[in-house]
Order: C-alpha cells, then structure tokens, then sequence
C-alpha cells in the first residue's frame, strides 16, 4: 500500500482501502501541522472505489514514520475529545437531572 | 493578498526593530554584556524576535482572519483553515500541532438534552474542522446500529406491496445496543448477530357484507372496519424464526426438528443482557405506521434485522441528523444610536439584538443573542452604511454541534462511539504501516 522509492523514502504515496475523506481529511490535516512535512493531500481515484490516497512529502524524515506519527497524533487527539465530552456530560447531568427524576421527588 | 499584506507588515516591523536594536547595543555597549552584542551582530531575526518588544502574536488582522469566517454581503471570505504548520514562518510563529496547546485549548460545553435524552446540543471549542467533519460523518455513515434487512413475507394481501412494505420495515428504528451483536457477515442467522420479529395482523371482515343487505340500509353510515399496523404489532421472537424451510419439510419427518430460517442454539431472552430488557420499540417509535388494512386483509410475516452501518444503507444510520455549524459573532463596528437603532433591530428576523436605554432618553443598540444569528445577511442589506456598521463572522474553531439520535443509543455514547471509531481508523494505519 505504500508506493516509493527505495532511494528516498522521504517522497511516498499512501493507498489505504476502504477509507474515504473522513479518515484522509482528517490525517491530512494532522500530517499539515507536523514542521516535517513540506507537502501533504490526498485523492480520490475514483468515487466507485473504496480507495484513497495519501501523499506525503517529507524535508528529510521517512514518510511512513511521519504518516504514523500523524496518525498516532490523531489518535491521542481522539482520546482527549473522549474523555472532556464524557466530563462535560456527565457535568452537565449532574447540573440538570433528568425531569423525570424530579417528578418522582414531587410526588 | 493576506499573505501579501502580512509580509509588508512584517518588514516594517523588522526595519524598525533592527535599528532600535542597534541603537540598544550602543548605549548598552558600557555594561558590556558580550553575549548580546555576540547576539545583535550574528543575530539576525533570531535575535530580533528575541527582543521583549517584538510581537510574539500574529498582527491583530491576521490573527482575525486566522479565526474568523467574514459573512459579507457578497461572500464569505477567509473560510480557510491554515493547518500547514509553517504558515506563520514569516512572523516566527510556529503553527504546528503540539498536543499540549490543544490539550488546554480543548472544551466541550453541553447546551442541552431534550427531556427523553435522544436530542443533544454541545459546543466542542478549539477543534479543527477536519477533526469536527470526521465525528459527523462517522456518527452519519459508520457507527453501527441494527435494522430489519430479511423480510419472509407468508401472507401479504394489504394494498401496499410486498417490496414496499419491506423496505418500510427496514427504516424502523429498533431500540436495541448494537454493541451486544455481532455483524452477520455470511454466518448463518444465529442468536448474536439477528433479532427475529413476526408481524401478524389480520382486519375484520366487513360485517355488514356477512348480514346481508337488510342492514346495511340501516347502518348506511356505519365505516367499515379499519387496521392502522404499528410498529408496535412486531413482536420479538427471543427464540428465533417460526418458519420452516420447506426443503425440510418434504424430506419427510425423517430428522427430528425440521429447520427453521435461524439457527439459534438458545433463546436470546435466556442471555443476560437481554432476559430483563426485551429488545422491542420503545415508545414514541412504536407508534410508527408500516401500513393501514382494509376489511379482509392480512399481512403475515417475519422481519430478521441485523447489524449494519449508515454507509451500506441510510436505514442503520443511528442518527435522524447529526450536524454542526460554526458560532456566529455579530460585531457593531460603530455605536448604532436611536432611530438606526431601531431600524436594526426590526430588520434582524431572529431578534439577535436588543436595544438598551441611554441617558437623556437616548437609545443604543447591543448584540444580546447572537448564537441565534443565522448569518442571513439581512442586517448589512441596504446599502453600504448598514455594511460598515455590522461585521458578521463566524468563529472558524467554535462547532455547535446537535445530534439526534434515532433511540438505539443515546447521543453522547453515539459521539464516544463514532470516536472510538476514527481512533481505530488510526491504529489500523499505523498496524498496517509497521
Ligand atoms: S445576519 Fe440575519 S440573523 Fe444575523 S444578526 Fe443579521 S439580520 Fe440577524
């Protein structure tokens, strides 16, 4: 899936199947922000296959560890969206109990 | 052009500050600090940035157009993210991803849960779009829930055809955790990947047609009978299909059961997570109609639903919407005062502003909702002095997010599940790659 060159693993275009924008978009924009990168974007080849490609273009670094890394970053983000929305829920609840609760407590 | 004018500021200010550096190092020269003359000969712009008074921030205008969408009357224009990490570079600041800044930077704030919990509004705060798109879609197209996919149809003498009416089955939501099932794949039916419902409705015959015509001239008015078939007439069958498959059947009665549609190897009821929680619809979605019948008709029937996900089709879609759009922000660029005040105010359609009292009997006008701003323009139409006295934006990095839950899960638990998700998206790159 991943298509190089030997002499420069730092240039490779990334196939992954079964992916669409929602997981490309997101990896793009994780590997934009990584200061390694100096290009970073994805196509479609066709809408009818269950394909995308992911093209990275390092200063240097191995593409495939940058990708990683990228994605490892994603994933740490993922983990901190999780736990805050689950505090904030959770917080919230607290704050507002459900009506029916208060109901029971009127009666 | 932003780029342009960011450059040509960034000069200016470069100019300046080497010639107050130089003029520093001089009159600094008596102390005789080596290091910092070292600095301010070899330096350059590293020195330069190091100096106190050199903006460690982007010029107040980019850093709006960095973090605001302008609404304008014509366009929205910087509707970009600037994700690339050395967009900045120019003005030594660093634009990439660090883990720290967004852990602090992050917030999520709930606004509300509709009273039977399946409606939710929350703000998600310090998140790129990319991400925010990515929980929407997933929470649309890929989280899984269970929906009718098989209809076994023995009797279907209703007006409404069979392919219809199956297709109605399919996009009844069914209040079941899909997390206790398996996906079906090519398995045979058994009792963890497929929930079996039967529907047997049958409508009164006319009465008046069996009591001969005597009667019916007296009860000329009287309606004949009438069945609205709900969702709530599908009955779960714990123990799996009834229907017998027919090979079987006349192979004689040779082997002791005769198969049904499912092989279940026990009844779901006897399975712990669901012996006190009968899978079913729960109310109001058992008051969906599938079809209404007529005297005489009948519809019989067994529906198997199984897991799937919102991308293969809508029906196991978990949510009736899921959706966000960016905080608005109206500005008043100059203070709005008595008759233009009120002008304004009439002109908004959502009452996004209010108007307070001054002394003297003056009147002024403030923004005092402008969450509920729908960025319709209409206070910036009529002419350019409306436009100079209103800036809509909207913040690119503030997500108001809502989502409605079909009634499998409740909302939260469907965002946390549709994040697990893109996490496992992620691990089976990184897998994938070492
Ligand atoms: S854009 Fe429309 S909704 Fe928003 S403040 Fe102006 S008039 Fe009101």
């Amino acid at each position: 899936m991943e298509h190089g060159s030997y002499a420069d693993n730092s240039n490779a275009t990334f196939s992954l199947t079964d992916e669409d924008h929602t997981l490309a978009n997101a990896v793009r924009f994780s590997l934009n922000q990584d200061p390694r990168v100096s290009f970073s974007g994805y196509s479609i080849p066709h809408p009818s296959d269950n394909r995308v490609n992911i093209r990275v273009q390092t200063t240097g670094a191995p593409a495939r560890e940058v990708l990683k890394d990228a994605c490892q970053d994603l994933m740490m983000m993922c983990q901190h969206v999780r736990s805050t929305l689950d505090v904030a829920v959770a917080d919230f609840k607290l704050r507002n109990p459900p009506k029916k609760d208060e109901d029971t407590d009127m009666k | 052009m932003a780029k342009k004018d960011q450059r040509m500021s960034e000069t200016e200010t470069e100019e300046e500050e080497e010639t107050e550096a130089e003029s520093m190092s001089e009159s600094e020269s008596e102390s005789g600090s080596e290091e910092q003359k070292q600095e301010s000969k070899g330096g350059g712009i590293d020195y330069i940035m190091s100096l106190p008074d050199v903006p460690r921030n982007l010029p107040p205008h980019v850093e709006l157009q960095r973090t605001r969408v302008f609404a304008n009357i014509d366009a929205p224009t910087h509707t970009d993210s600037i994700q690339y990490s050395g967009a900045f570079a120019s003005v030594g600041l660093d634009n990439s991803f660090r883990l720290d800044q967004f852990r602090n930077n992050f917030r999520v704030e709930v606004i509300r849960f509709s009273d039977d919990g399946m409606d939710m509004e929350f703000d998600m705060i310090g998140i790129d779009p990319a991400l925010a798109n990515a929980f929407r879609r997933i929470l649309i197209a890929e989280v899984p829930t269970m929906a009718i996919e098989k209809v076994f149809i023995a009797n279907n003498t209703s007006l409404i055809q069979d392919e219809v009416l199956a297709h109605r089955l399919g996009l009844i939501p069914i209040s079941v955790d899909p997390r206790l099932f398996e996906y079906a794949e090519n398995n045979a039916p058994n009792e963890r990947n497929t929930i079996v419902f039967k529907l047997h409705v049958q409508c009164a015959k006319d009465l008046e047609e069996e009591k001969g015509q005597s009667k019916n001239k007296k009860d000329e008015k009287k309606v004949p009978p009438r069945i609205t078939v709900k969702a709530k007439d599908l009955k779960w069958l714990p123990k799996g299909s009834e229907f017998y498959l027919e090979s079987e059947d006349s192979n004689s009665n040779s082997t002791s059961k005769s198969k049904t549609y499912t092989s279940f190897t026990c009844s779901q009821d006897s399975l712990p997570e669901f012996s006190n929680n009968k899978i079913g619809f729960k109310e109001p979605l058992d008051d969906i109609n599938i079809a209404r019948l007529g005297p005489g008709q009948e519809i019989e029937l067994e529906a198997q639903a199984v897991k799937g996900v919102g991308k293969t089709h809508a029906k196991w879609s978990p949510v009736a919407t899921a959706w966000y759009r960016m905080l608005p922000e109206v500005v008043l660029l100059e203070e709005i005062e008595d008759k233009d005040a009120e002008t304004l105010k009439d002109k908004c359609p959502v009452g996004v502003f209010d108007i307070e009292d001054i002394a003297n009997g003056r009147k002024r006008i403030n923004v005092a909702r402008p969450r509920a701003c729908t960025l319709c323009r209409e206070c910036i139409r009529g002419g350019d002095e409306w436009e100079k006295r209103v800036s809509l934006r909207r913040v690119k990095d503030h997500f108001i997010f809502t989502i409605e839950s079909t009634g499998a899960l409740p909302p939260e638990v469907l965002f946390t599940e549709a994040v697990k998700i893109l996490e496992s998206k992620c691990e089976r790159v990184i897998s994938e790659l070492s």
